[in-house]
């Protein structure tokens, strides 16, 4: 049996009368990929926000690598090497790639309260960037502002800052959002080669990917996990179909 | 310009640029936070009082050196950036605005209700920091205006240094967008905090060199319109530029200047050309003369 890296234990949110998270159990152990899915406001999102520090949750645990992490804020626990990705684009708009993918770097080098040599003569830094970029394909790109992209390089661009922290464990909140089925399936390609380096947590519609990529599926269902297994458990899970999956 | 005005050899002129060059110097610290870093201080004046008073009160109690008043001067602008920044840090956008704001008018009622120290009639000062140096007396006009010259110069140097160092690409990155920075590192609270701080001191410079320059101090100079009048020179000058603040600072100034001599009801001028400026010029008059001196 393989290590577990994060582990959630009843974990509960409620905003007002609504009950996003339900007493959610669910772990992941290390070196997979567990796609968390479910119909729109499953609470998928509320769920990676309290993962990720920006929602604390009413009740419950979570444990990241044998360390419970609940009291840690946003910051810290990128630095633990638990981070996200954001379903809703969320980049530095007037920097360029490279630059984008520096604020990471920066980040997991100490401190930042260095107030007189350039950042930009920072050779180090500039190539540690391109490193991973040249791992996410967007190296052609390292000097284009980040807001000129293509919608489909925005969301790789999302990636690449999430990897740049050298994580130990991404949180990716439905990574192929707003994507066509081309762009999608390089994705899908993209995170299979980053399978074993990263454990991931993945929240996805795209079923197609879900099933290529996932070790093991959760569904969520109002908040409430109302299934989880391996991707073929899922497919012929009844309960699932009826509130899910439809017929197909 | 520096050179310019002194050789020209009307006190006028040195006065005019002397009092532009203060100014830029609080414009430069205000466009550092709210440029760069996004945080729209509407109570930055505050600063520019601290630094002036400082000058004031401790020369109405006898203290003349300026070895004394200008350390204290600083280091109270950044105690009380420190007290303000901590708690309004804590909120953003419009609230930030309305409580910096706050904290500008209550030390505005303060300084008011003090009659110790003039209340707002204001406190006159009767000697310019001394400086024990007989080649370098604040009382001599070229001495004051070279002195300005040099702060202004050295501001707009650390400025620049410090907005494009590690400290600087964080200050900017918060202000484009501040949940990502969290959730791939950062504090930001903290590096804000500083950046604020840092303003605080370079403002509480410009409130220094105001007293002397004026050799008054009154609760004017920290007044809600004059915050109003630094956003405007940092709009106008272009924010999260280097020079801006110097080129805003000189327009607002020279505008209101000649205007007022032109006629008393020179603001029904000003502020529509304030508003155009708003509406077309966006970046302000170094984004204005980016777009037309073309591709290279």
């Amino acid at each position: 049996m393989t290590e577990i890296m994060l582990k959630v234990e009843k974990l509960v949110k409620k905003f007002g009368g609504l009950t996003a998270t339900d007493s959610l159990d669910f772990d992941v152990r290390e070196g997979e990929i567990h796609a968390i899915i479910g119909p729109n406001g499953a609470g998928k999102t509320t769920l990676i926000h309290q993962l990720s520090g920006l929602l604390k949750p009413d009740s419950g645990s979570i444990q990241f690598d044998g360390k419970e992490i609940n009291n840690l804020s946003a910051p810290q626990r990128c630095l633990e090497g638990l981070v996200r990705s954001y379903q809703i684009t969320s980049i530095f708009k007037d920097f360029t790639v490279l630059n984008n993918v520096a604020m990471s770097i920066q980040a997991c080098e100490g401190h930042s309260f260095r107030f007189w040599h350039s950042a930009d003569k920072d050779i180090s830094l500039a190539e540690k960037a391109m490193k991973v970029l040249i791992e996410t394909k967007l190296e052609e790109k390292a000097n284009v502002l980040a807001d000129n992209l293509a919608h489909g390089e925005q969301r790789q661009l999302e990636i690449a800052m999430a990897i740049a922290t050298s994580p130990k464990m991404l949180l990716l909140d439905e990574p192929m959002a707003g994507m066509g089925p081309e762009e999608s399936s390089s994705v899908t390609k993209f995170l299979q080669s980053m399978k074993y380096k990263y454990t991931m947590l993945l929240i996805e519609h795209d079923m197609n990917a879900v099933f290529a990529l996932a070790d093991r599926i959760t569904v969520l269902v109002y908040g409430k996990s109302i299934a989880c297994g391996i991707p073929e458990e899922i497919r012929s899970n009844k309960e699932v179909r009826a509130a899910y999956l439809g017929n197909g | 310009m520096p050179v310019i005005a002194p050789a020209i050899g009307q006190e006028f002129y040195t006065d005019v640029f002397a009092r532009i060059m203060i100014v830029t110097i609080a414009a430069i610290s205000l466009n550092f936070i709210m440029g760069y870093g996004g945080m729209i201080s509407f109570g930055h004046a505050i600063f520019v009082g601290i630094g002036g008073y400082s000058v004031g009160i401790l020369a109405s109690h006898g203290i003349e050196s300026a070895y004394i008043q200008w350390p204290i001067g600083i280091l109270m602008s950044g105690l009380f950036a420190l007290i303000i920044g901590a708690i309004s840090l804590r909120t953003r956008g419009v609230y930030f605005i309305m409580i910096t704001l706050a904290f500008a008018q209550m030390m505005y009622f303060l300084s008011v209700s003090v009659e110790k120290y003039g209340s707002d009639d204001g406190l006159t000062i009767d000697s310019r920091s001394d400086f024990g140096l007989s080649f370098f007396d604040l009382n001599d006009s070229m001495t004051m205006y070279y002195l300005a010259f040099v702060l202004m110069i050295s501001c707009l140097y650390i400025n620049f240094r410090i907005v494009n160092s590690r400290f600087g690409r964080v200050l900017r990155a918060g202000k484009s967008n501040n949940e990502r920075m969290t959730t791939i590192g950062y504090p930001t609270f903290r590096y804000k905090l500083v950046a604020f701080v840092i303003a605080g001191m370079m403002c509480g410079l410009s409130g220094l060199l105001t007293a002397n320059f004026e050799d008054f101090v009154s609760p004017d100079m920290l007044f809600w319109t004059f915050s109003g009048e630094l956003i405007f020179m940092v709009v106008l000058g272009g924010m999260g530029t280097v020079m801006g603040p110097l080129g805003g600072a000189m327009i607002f100034l020279f505008l209101s200047e000649i205007l007022s001599n032109i006629t008393d009801a020179w603001h029904l001028i000003f502020g529509p050309f304030l508003i155009l400026v708003v509406l077309f010029a966006r970046g302000g008059v170094d984004g204005f003369l980016k777009k037309y001196e073309g591709p290279k």
